[in-house]
């Protein structure tokens, strides 16, 4: 007997072919070890031989990584302020390299591909091999430390007394300082932003330029009055993205790897890892909020 | 009384008016050129820095008055780094490995991509929403069922069934890596889904229908038609997960912590020329390496590790900005 399908039933039906091997995946290696999380978070986990075994501990877990375990709080605290600050720069910094790159000028393809260098080497194995490189030089006498300071990092102590003289406030002039210190870490962790305003920005029709051009608005106008509401839908998605991407290199993603697999606490580790995941959701929600509500729709 | 204009006067307003309208410009343009050389120095200056550690010879490395110019060139650094890491084998393993979960992964997020793009069936929506759930949940939840799901890997009790054990250990294989980008749940799999599906939503219905007409299938219409038209998702897709895949450090040392990739090998490099130098260098196992030319060592590693990525990147970034361009994923 032929089954006989409708063209929608029939269409349904392919549809669902195209996504299987995604939905297969989904079910296996995203929902159930998404739930196994769960369980185990709320479990102690012996591993033997053939498997493991599960004995519930309720809240024991997440009281452990909160209260007792001596590092956990502060490099949470610590990692979410750091994507805060970050974020803010990232954002800004990124969206003025795009308008400067989709700027005429020569060398403008030179300037791109540099700009973008750092989405390729942007990797957790360099900046792994390079911290233990340091505490190696470190961790000798002071030729090494004299060597540390001629090759790296210029002196910022100049630019905190010209701040504070100036009369900013101690915090602005903080973050100031802490934005000049991270140039690298920020610009080496915006090339993907940059790449997506770059395509907003060359999304926004020309014409619309011409018409302020002929009123007589600046460039500086129609920046504020064209160029940022156009790309502001970006802003969001790019927000989310930069939060995310701080996942793959934080300290926190690092301690959660260490205690499950170097101190064999499994249970432990799934706890910290969804008061990480709960952390970060509200860190989204409540800047997705904020920033939605400044964002204009074109259409 | 006639009030008479002062022609010198308009004549200097005019002057005035017409050197400000020339020197803007130019100014605007020297210090764009100054801000971008600057930036480009922050981004440059670590790889120019390693090149020029990775030619230094060992003598160099007191002498205060050398600033990146070495005296003494050498190429002593480059063989003890491609003899620790023993480097052609790994940089073909790794080849193999990331081109692997590279092309599994843009198939396989391609065919969801397209499936959520043109297709409604019962919850898509809802399917949808979950692939964006994919995107937001750190990987690090996932770890450790992972883990214990691949050291034990069983497809619904059918291994138990046919062989009694309890699942094959597929850890330390390429295995895992395999099933998770060929299921779309690897490395930022989600997001690759969702450039796909934005493209093809973008995609005018109609050459569809004609080729639905023309009596093409679904699958045929979606092999022959529209991946062909897909040309900039597929680029970006490949190449960001070539990359990322090749320098991915996480599921590399979850699930092939013994592999020999790169990522490791590199994460690990600093220990490795710790512990192999002195005896390389003939002073016996009992020495201790100078820190200093440990550090020389782990530099020209890293570059060794970056060079090829630094090389393919010459080739293909024209392609990477425009095609990022033209995925859509701004609309």
């Amino acid at each position: 007997m032929k089954l006989r399908l409708s063209l929608t039933q029939k269409r349904s039906m392919l549809g669902l072919l195209f996504i299987a091997p995604w939905l297969i995946g989904f079910v296996f290696l995203f929902a159930g070890p998404l739930l196994q999380s769960i369980l185990f978070s709320f479990s102690k986990l012996v591993i033997s031989p053939g498997g493991y075994e599960l004995e519930a501990v309720g809240w024991q877990n997440f009281k452990d990584a909160l209260f007792v375990d001596a590092n956990f709080n502060r490099i949470l605290t610590e990692s979410i302020l750091g994507t805060v600050v970050d974020v803010p720069l990232i954002l800004f910094f990124s969206l003025f390299s795009a308008v400067l790159l989709n700027q005429k000028f020569r060398g403008r393809a030179l300037a791109r591909a540099i700009f973008f260098l750092p989405v390729i080497l942007a990797s957790g194995a360099i900046s792994a091999a390079e911290t233990s490189g340091l505490i190696n030089l470190v961790g000798n006498a002071s030729v090494a430390e004299e060597l540390g300071t001629a090759s790296g990092q210029f002196n910022v102590l100049s630019m905190v007394r010209i701040l504070t003289e100036a009369g900013f406030p101690i915090t602005i002039t903080d973050y100031i300082v802490e934005a000049v210190m991270r140039i690298y870490d920020i610009i080496s962790s915006s090339g993907v932003q940059i790449l997506i305003f770059l395509a907003a920005l060359q999304a926004v029709p020309s014409s619309m330029y011409e018409v302020a051009k002929i009123e007589g608005a600046t460039a500086y106008e129609s920046f504020w009055k064209i160029t940022f509401p156009m790309v502001s839908p970006l802003i969001l998605t790019n927000m989310i993205y930069t939060i995310i991407d701080s996942f793959t290199d934080s300290t926190v993603t690092r301690t959660i790897y260490e205690t499950a697999f170097k101190t064999q606490n499994f249970g432990l580790s799934a706890a910290m890892a969804w008061l990480y995941t709960i952390v970060v959701s509200l860190l989204l929600v409540i800047m997705g909020i904020i920033v939605s509500r400044r964002t204009f729709y074109q259409n | 009384m006639a009030i008479i204009r002062d022609p010198s006067k308009e004549s200097v307003q005019a002057r005035m008016n017409r050197i400000r309208n020339k020197t803007l410009p130019i100014l605007w343009s020297v210090f764009r050129y100054l801000l971008i050389i600057g930036i480009t120095f922050i981004i440059i200056y670590p790889i120019i820095s390693k090149f020029s550690v990775a030619f230094k010879d060992k003598q160099d490395i007191y002498n205060p008055t050398i600033y990146m110019i070495p005296v003494h060139f050498t190429l002593d650094n480059f063989k003890i780094v491609l003899d620790l890491l023993d480097y052609w084998p790994l940089l073909l393993n790794t080849m193999i490995y990331v081109f692997i979960t590279m092309l599994l992964t843009t198939m396989s997020t391609a065919l969801a991509g397209y499936g959520f793009a043109r297709f409604t069936f019962p919850g898509s929506n809802l399917l949808f929403a979950l692939v964006v759930l994919t995107i937001l949940i750190p990987m690090s939840t996932l770890m450790v069922p992972m883990y214990l799901h691949f050291r034990s890997f069983d497809v619904l009790g059918l291994v138990r069934l046919f062989s009694g054990q309890e699942g094959i250990n597929l850890l330390n294989s390429y295995w895992p890596s395999i099933i998770t980008s060929a299921t779309a749940t690897g490395l930022k799999a989600g997001l690759f889904v969702y450039i796909f599906r934005q493209f093809f939503r973008g995609l005018p219905k109609e050459i569809e229908e004609a080729a639905l007409i023309d009596g093409a299938g679904g699958i045929k219409t979606f092999f022959a038609i529209m991946l062909p038209n897909a040309i900039p998702p597929l680029i970006t897709v490949t190449l960001f997960s070539f990359v990322w895949q090749y320098n991915d450090t996480f599921y590399t040392s979850l699930f092939m912590s013994e592999g020999a990739l790169m990522p490791l090998k590199i994460a690990s490099l600093p220990a490795d020329a710790n512990q192999f130098l002195p005896s390389i260098m003939g002073l016996g196992s009992s020495a201790k390496a100078d820190p200093n030319y440990v550090a020389l060592v782990v530099d020209t590693g890293i570059l060794l590790a970056i060079l090829p990525l630094i090389a393919l990147y010459l080739f293909v970034q024209r392609h990477f900005v425009e095609s990022v361009e033209r995925t859509g994923v701004v609309g």
